[in-house]
């Protein structure tokens, strides 16, 4: 069983209705009890950085999240949160993934990143299995990750930035998989098959 | 690089598309979760549902179609139409929309672009604009077109980004409907002037003027109605030839 992370901040009924329909076993939910019996961990958002994480800490999901050893997969605003820091509101992330995310530039062009943009560059991980480059994915957000060591996947505008990062069990997607049509299915069925292992 | 995207939208009355479609292979026309299920296979990128409907079920059934659509497809979708409150758009994200256009309710009511901005970010805010030629600028109108409320389009454009909306969809009421192309001059002025995503709107008749609107009107991504319900332009072809004009594109 897959739990979907419930904080109020998230894309809840997407990453849901993604889900069934690729037929996933999952749950809607901040218990510990059931987060505790999960086989994975996805971890949706969108919004505010600041007041997902002040959900967060309200759900007492802090710890948990920085301590599992489950395969957790961070959605947009959810892969955002995996980092050490913001600069929007100047907050502090989990810290799973090192590094801060810094906000797109307005005078080089319109934030935020919105629409369908292909890869820049892949690399080999599971969750990418099957995917091309040029396949195109559902990105709306303006800041965004630098390119690190964790960086398996990135993307271009205005500058290279982190499209999917990965670092042991944690993983993020900077895109939205549940709203960018069958390649997004792709890299959600590889996150099951990586459960499933 | 980014693509351009095209946008279908559909007119939405009592839970039915309004305007009639021609859509061969469909058991049913006027089932908007048919439409968008149609739309999203022939490479749409987003969808814009507008609800017209003017009773007291308006609501209700506005949100259980929400929901369908949001089950069946895997394309990001914006509605639109009427919505007045925060807890109206709660409502409807809760469903499974991407994202609200607000419209005549943010002219009356600007607070509620700051409020639902914060509430639930600027991603999901798309601000509606109607403007109209009104000696030698373009001012706001309201009601369909009937109402000039004397604001002047640049101005009320940048409001709405200060505001917090993430999205400008610009309807040019002189050329909704008309088929002669978009006004590329204000599109491209807005486009120009602020720094969030802008979709171009009204005056769609072939795939050259889609082109116009992105080339000549800056244009992040071109929104129609009839040319594709009746299909005189497929979305394929569309994107074909704007890839062959230098535009980005998504084609799958």
């Amino acid at each position: 069983m897959i739990a979907i992370i419930d904080y109020k901040a998230g894309n809840l009924m997407s990453v849901s209705n993604a889900l069934l329909r690729i037929g996933a076993d999952f749950q809607v939910t901040w218990k510990r009890e059931v987060l505790d019996r999960a086989d994975a961990v996805i971890f949706p958002g969108v919004g505010h950085a600041e007041s997902a994480m002040q959900a967060l800490e309200e759900r007492d999901l802090v710890s948990w999240l920085q301590h599992t050893t489950k395969p957790v997969l961070g959605i947009c605003l959810g892969m955002q949160l995996l980092y050490e820091s913001s600069a929007e509101g100047d907050t502090r992330g989990l810290g799973v993934l090192p590094g801060r995310l810094e906000r797109f530039d307005e005078s080089r062009g319109k934030v935020p990143h919105l629409g369908w943009n292909a890869f820049s560059e892949l690399r080999d991980h599971p969750l990418l299995d099957g995917l091309r480059a040029e396949q195109q994915m559902y990105y709306v957000h303006s800041y965004y990750a630098p390119v690190t060591g964790d960086t398996v996947a990135s993307c271009d505008y205005q500058l290279p930035f982190t499209a999917v990062a990965a670092r042991g069990n944690f993983m993020g997607a900077q895109f939205h998989p549940e709203k960018s049509g069958e390649n997004g299915e792709v890299l959600l069925r590889n996150f099951l098959k990586m459960v499933r292992g | 690089m980014l693509s351009t995207r095209i946008i279908p939208c559909l007119d939405i009355k009592n839970g039915r598309t309004v305007k009639g479609v021609n859509f061969e292979g469909l058991r049913d026309a006027g089932d908007p979760v048919e439409l968008a299920r149609r739309y999203s296979a022939e490479g749409a990128d987003e969808l814009v549902f507008l609800d017209i409907t003017a009773t007291n079920e308006r609501r209700k059934t506005l949100i259980e179609l929400v929901r369908a659509i949001a089950r069946e497809i895997s394309i990001p979708f914006t509605v639109g139409g009427g919505i007045t409150s925060v807890d109206e758009i709660a409502d409807l994200l809760h469903a499974g929309a991407d994202k609200v256009s607000l419209n005549s309710s943010i002219v009356r009511d600007p607070d509620l672009i700051t409020r639902a901005a914060a509430r639930f970010g600027s991603q999901c805010i798309v601000a509606a604009l109607d403007a109209k030629r009104t000696n030698g600028s373009w001012n706001i109108f309201v009601k369909a077109g009937t109402e000039d409320t004397g604001l002047d389009t640049l101005d009320w454009a940048l409001e709405v980004y200060r505001r917090g909306a993430g999205e400008i969809l610009l309807t040019s009421m002189d050329k909704d409907g008309t088929k002669s192309g978009f006004d590329n001059d204000l599109l491209s002025r807005v486009s120009a002037l602020v720094p969030i995503p802008l979709v171009a709107s009204g005056g769609a008749g072939t795939i050259s003027h889609c082109i116009d609107a992105v080339q000549l009107g800056k244009a992040d991504a071109v929104l129609a109605a009839s040319i594709f319900h009746f299909r005189e332009i497929e979305i394929h072809d569309l994107k074909v030839q704007m890839q062959q004009s230098g535009i980005p594109v998504r084609l799958s």
